[in-house]
């Protein structure tokens, strides 16, 4: 039985439409997996084992009944911050307490639209508030590769840390995530997974606990290219119930991911090379520069300028829309309560108790700079800022390149408990170097694993679209993840 | 920019956040060390840069004025941690 839990979710879902096995017997199948792994991996924060057995059944007669969804019988892992109707929504946050939503998100509804079958939620860092899955109230998730010879513990990144070490573990067929400075791509490069964040607008905000409402967008996190392009076509598609929401058709993903990359122009920035980088990250970008020109790309080099001021313009305009989104938590509507001797003692420590030491820290960063005096000095130079980092983009694809390529990360996956990270936020926040100039020019970013590191832990590469355009993200990845023939399985140990 | 114990306390009643007093001095350094990290935006010259509002082209779709949702109360109350009635339960704001 356990074999069915490795396959990839196309083989899934057409060994079940060829009536190999029974969604019931892959459900089952993933759902003893996760009774083995999560006390190690910490993946799940709630497994609905009821749920989703009920849900296979239906699902198996709808197979029967040869009137099968898109996904139908295909069990999936859902982020901790997508709503699920009267099921643990918690945004892996203390705050949320015993929160179980009336509504069911746009995107999840999608998926069961579709015939998806819910294994559980999710774990994640609070808020999606973190790079290496440290934050969540729920406790560190565990990524399932380990460096050679060694027994230490590593993180699978953040936010989308128990999305990320679910599908590398086996534990589902695919997750849901979200991105907003890199939460889906930089897990997903950790764990040797595939993790794409469309352009902004793609995929429905409603439902999504909001996190900072002009970056955040929900993707995929998937085993393979064509796995995450299939998942990618359910979640998609126009919702009036979030004015974000773009009125375009969705593509079929899918039929692009064997296209090729032949007569494309993949840009290479010069900004992405930093000092220090590690050498096997530089050989790793210049392997897929290789692996892209043989299948009949053009690569060349290109500037986007204000790369360097990603970052820093992300710090603030995040937890600028952080701070008025989360707002909203006051012990009153939903969540922790903690009583007080008034209404404002009642605020200030149901939010104290409630939200965990990163929340806190970026909530009070983004309450600074939207005050008054300062808003212009931090809040609008910052928007000037994006403005100008949107600029590059738009110049170089107005300029004829099709995808750029970059690393996904500065390095691969580091140990649970990093000192220097502990010690300094910024050095955390260094992880999303590659990822947030994505977010902030609401550009579509797709991260594939393309190599392993010294120790054998799995290294990412990350293209760039152009608005709208995931399918040549989907025919790029395919290419790098065809050229680089490596199996990204790690060893089982738990 | 930098801030002093005094800000951040100010900054963290605007947040309704309780800090105790043994608290400052690591928010203190915290937030100047991300306050020093972005303050190289400084460098950036955004002299008639319009700040971006929205990040895709798009204008905000207007809908009819008409009421399309609602009269579940109990559903809006459901996940209250105090209510009566269908009412969010709240220390007494009025003297």
């Amino acid at each position: 039985m356990s074999e069915l839990t490795k396959l990839t979710l196309a083989k899934a879902r057409q060994g079940l439409k060829d009536k190999q096995f029974t969604s019931q017997e892959l459900t089952s199948a993933y759902l003893e997996a996760i009774e083995a792994a999560n006390p190690a991996l910490n993946a799940y924060v709630d497994i609905t084992a009821e749920k989703a057995i009920d849900m296979a059944k239906q699902s198996d007669e709808r197979l029967s009944a040869g009137n099968a969804g898109a996904l139908e019988g295909v069990p999936l892992g859902i982020k901790d911050l997508f709503a699920t109707k009267g099921v643990h929504t918690q945004a892996a946050s203390h705050i949320l307490d015993r929160f179980q939503p009336e509504y069911e998100s746009t995107v999840t509804a999608n998926l069961w639209r579709d015939g998806a079958v819910m294994l559980g939620k999710l774990n994640m860092d609070e808020f999606a508030m973190g790079s290496s899955n440290e934050t969540s109230y729920y406790g560190p998730v565990v990524n399932p590769w380990r460096a050679e010879n060694s027994n230490a513990n590593l993180v699978p990144g953040g936010s989308s840390g128990g999305s990320a070490s679910a599908v590398s573990a086996w534990l589902c067929s695919a997750a849901t995530a979200t991105d907003t400075g890199g939460s889906i791509r930089q897990p997903a490069a950790l764990t040797g997974t595939v993790g794409i964040k469309p352009t902004y607008g793609r995929c429905s905000r409603w439902g999504v606990v909001a996190f900072a409402s002009s970056l955040d967008q929900a993707g995929p996190i998937a085993r393979t290219v064509e796995d995450a392009a299939i998942m990618l076509g359910s979640m998609s598609g126009f919702d009036a119930k979030d004015s974000t929401s773009v009125d375009l058709a969705v593509p079929d993903f899918a039929a692009a991911v064997e296209r090729g990359v032949k007569g494309l122009t993949i840009g290479v920035p010069d900004e992405y090379r930093l000092d220090g980088m590690p050498a096997e990250i530089e050989a790793l970008w210049r392997r897929g520069v290789e692996w892209l020109e043989a299948e009949g790309a053009t690569v060349r080099s290109i500037s986007l300028p204000h790369t360097k001021y990603a970052l820093p313009a992300y710090y603030i305009v995040a937890p600028a829309e952080a701070s008025s989104n989360l707002a909203r938590y006051d012990g009153v509507k939903y969540g922790l309560r903690v009583s007080g001797k008034d209404i404002t003692d009642m605020y200030e420590l149901s939010r104290a108790e409630g939200f965990g030491r990163e929340v806190k820290r970026r909530v009070m960063i983004g309450t600074y700079v939207l005050s008054a005096g300062y808003y212009d000095a931090y809040y609008v130079r910052a928007q000037k800022v994006r403005t100008l980092i949107k600029r590059d983009f738009e110049t170089v694809f107005a300029d004829g390149v099709d995808a750029i390529l970059t690393p996904a990360t500065p390095s691969a996956a580091f140990g649970i408990g990093d000192e220097a990270m502990k010690a300094d936020p910024v050095k955390m926040y260094l992880n999303d170097i590659f990822t947030v100039t994505v977010n902030m020019a609401g550009l579509p970013g797709i991260a594939v694993p393309a190599g392993k590191d010294g120790a054998g832990l799995p290294l990412g590469l990350q293209l760039i679209g152009k608005p709208f355009d995931e399918e040549t993200l989907f025919a790029a990845g395919r290419v790098i993840e065809r050229s680089a023939g490596i199996e990204f399985a790690p060893k089982q140990w738990w | 920019m930098s801030v002093d114990a005094a800000t951040v306390k100010r900054i963290a009643r605007l947040a309704r956040i309780r800090i105790e007093e043994n608290e400052v001095e690591a928010y203190r350094e915290e937030l100047n060390a991300i306050l020093g990290f972005v303050e190289q935006l400084g460098e950036v010259d955004v002299e008639g840069v319009e700040p971006m509002t929205s990040v895709m082209p798009m204008s905000l779709r207007l809908r009819q004025d008409k009421v399309t949702d609602g009269g579940y109360a109990e559903r809006i109350a459901a996940n209250s941690p105090l209510s009566e009635d269908n009412f969010f339960m709240v220390p007494k704001v009025v003297e």
